[in-house]
């Protein structure tokens, strides 16, 4: 890989749950405009790593640098504003709103959301409000979702749930995007869908760490792999390198 | 007649203003408060005794009035709302209680149980309001700049944070709002309307003491929000009008008030089990979404 400076720099990161090691010295860097697949089995702390980046949890030590800005001890929303942001394996998506109201919560509306320019900025907010529908309408068709704009997000289909979990990120400003088992709970015609649309995140500038389950589709999802285990990272790499490591592969299908 | 009339739209306007205001909070926030007729009463003392002790009319009471709700209910939001939100509920009950309290004992101030008497009318350009329908006018007006308020909150890139901090606070921190700070702010905006309500309360009665501000009130406002429907906006004015209605109502009929006063509690609790059973989502239902 060329020496280009990474984006993300997780190092020497660890978090214990009372007397279990979840994550332990885990180190790695995230290459800028690349998708960079974190594998391992299960228990490996792939979402404890996340967790920790996104600041939903607090590490015991290490450190977590954003283009050189220090993400650990930040609260998630702050996280979010320096340029990271994350979907969720349960999509968490806001069920009961309209998939345009979804993807605006991740358009950028500073003024319509301070009640004070809220009041005495009418035009400024207006022409924000007018501004971010734009870019959500742009966002939903990108992601083909333009004709469902105004469904509730729970009445759509779980493989459009799942783009609309990505859309809603997309929409923000965020240069990195980490995606929880973007393809986990999809069949095969889902996964055609689905699988080109990670690509093309990382066509439109965004660089990509995805959790990945699927040992077949990891060299087709990502650039580099990181392999996690027992909170440790074994090897990093192409995944072609990593899927043909006989070690590895054991200890992920436990043969 | 015509007082009588007015009487009851001034209250049903003070009554529609604490549910509007306190709908902020239930049906937009997902926050459950049972400190609203706190809030309410620290205004009405707040603008009485700017008007009795400080000589301030009520324009100036009523700023001191929202002042005082806001503040209050930033002291319970800031350590409460930063945990899970159901923290609140208790929390809110513990404001209710100990503010109620305080009403009662600290007689040097508010004059204990016998109250706070000779409350001036509010004036305008020199004009004293003092009619009943005058009053009317200076409620409903007050009624409707909450409702405004209200509408400009939830139809909004704020409203919209609200909604996705009500429906999943987890995915609304993920994507950079600052769900603490909208929580704490949406509290004490709730409490500085609820506030002004006391506030044109005490300059309309004249006369406050501690039995207007109980638990029991509290209880009432959320029973307006809920069977007007929270979902809608119009939702608590609708509940605030009906609610009101029934004791008068009762009045025409020949009903002894000694029978009349259980009566009416017996109504609003067998209404509030009815709506629960048959349309929990109140009278005016649920808001279409998708706008």
């Amino acid at each position: 890989m060329a020496a280009e400076p990474a984006i993300l720099c997780v190092e020497g990161l660890a978090r214990s749950f009372g007397g279990i090691q979840a994550v332990e010295a885990c180190t790695f860097d995230v290459q800028p405009g690349v998708i960079t697949g974190l594998i391992g089995p299960n228990g490996a702390g792939k979402t404890t790593v996340f967790n920790l980046i996104t600041g939903f949890l607090d590490a015991d030590h290490g450190s977590i640098r954003l283009q050189g800005k220090e993400l650990l001890g930040l609260s998630p929303h702050r996280v979010e504003r320096l340029g990271v942001v994350r979907t969720f394996q349960h999509l968490r998506l806001w069920n009961k709103m309209s998939v345009l109201e979804n993807v605006l919560l991740g358009c950028a509306t500073p003024a319509g959301e301070n009640v004070f320019s809220l009041f005495l900025r009418a035009g400024a907010v207006r022409a924000e409000e007018t501004r971010a529908r734009e870019r959500a309408m742009e966002v939903l068709q990108f992601f083909g979702l333009a004709d469902r704009v105004h469904e509730l997000a729970e009445d759509l289909a779980y493989p459009e749930q799942k783009l609309l979990s990505m859309a809603r990120i997309f929409a923000t400003d965020a240069p990195v995007l980490l995606l929880d088992e973007p393809t986990s709970g999809l069949d095969s015609e889902s996964l055609g869908r689905i699988v080109p649309m990670v690509r093309r995140l990382v066509d439109h500038g965004k660089t990509v760490l995805l959790i990945e389950h699927n040992m077949e589709l990891i060299s087709e999802l990502s650039d580099q792999v990181v392999f996690l285990h027992q909170g440790r990272v074994l090897a990093a790499g192409p995944p072609a390198e990593i899927t043909r490591d006989p070690a590895l592969t054991e200890i992920y299908f436990g043969v | 007649m015509t007082a009588y009339l007015a009487h009851f739209l001034v209250m049903v306007a003070i009554y529609a203003i604490l549910a509007l205001s306190l709908n902020l909070l239930i049906g937009y926030s997902g926050i459950f408060s049972l400190a609203h007729a706190a809030i309410y009463g620290i205004g009405a003392y707040a603008s009485a005794l700017a008007a009795l002790k400080l000589g301030l009319g009520f324009w100036g009471g009523l700023v001191v009035a929202a002042g005082a709700g806001a503040f209050a209910s930033a002291l319970v939001a800031i350590p409460s709302l930063r945990v899970a939100g159901d923290y609140y509920v208790v929390a809110s009950f513990g404001l209710q209680v100990v503010v109620l309290a305080v009403f009662m004992n600290w007689t040097d101030l508010t004059n204990g149980h016998a109250g706070l008497p000779g409350i001036p009318r509010p004036k305008l350009f020199g004009w004293v309001i003092d009619q009943p329908f005058e009053y009317v006018f200076l409620a409903v007006a007050f009624a409707v700049l909450t409702w405004a308020v209200c509408w400009r909150l939830t139809n909004s890139a704020f409203g919209r944070v609200l909604q996705a901090i009500r429906d999943d606070e987890i995915a609304a921190q993920a994507m950079g709002k600052n769900v603490v700070l909208v929580k704490i702010v949406i509290a004490c905006i709730s409490s500085a309307l609820g506030a002004m309500a006391g506030s044109l309360y005490a300059h309309y009665i004249t006369y406050i003491n501690p039995s207007s501000f109980s638990l029991h009130e509290s209880i009432f406002i959320a029973t307006l929000v809920i069977l007007g429907g929270s979902e809608r906006l119009a939702g608590p004015i609708v509940g605030a009008f009906l609610l009101l209605a029934i004791p008068e109502v009762l009045k025409f009929m020949a009903i002894p008030d000694t029978v009349a006063a259980p009566m009416r509690q017996i109504i609003y609790g067998a209404l509030l089990i009815v709506f629960m059973l048959v349309r929990p989502e109140g009278i005016l239902g649920r808001a279409r979404h998708g706008r």
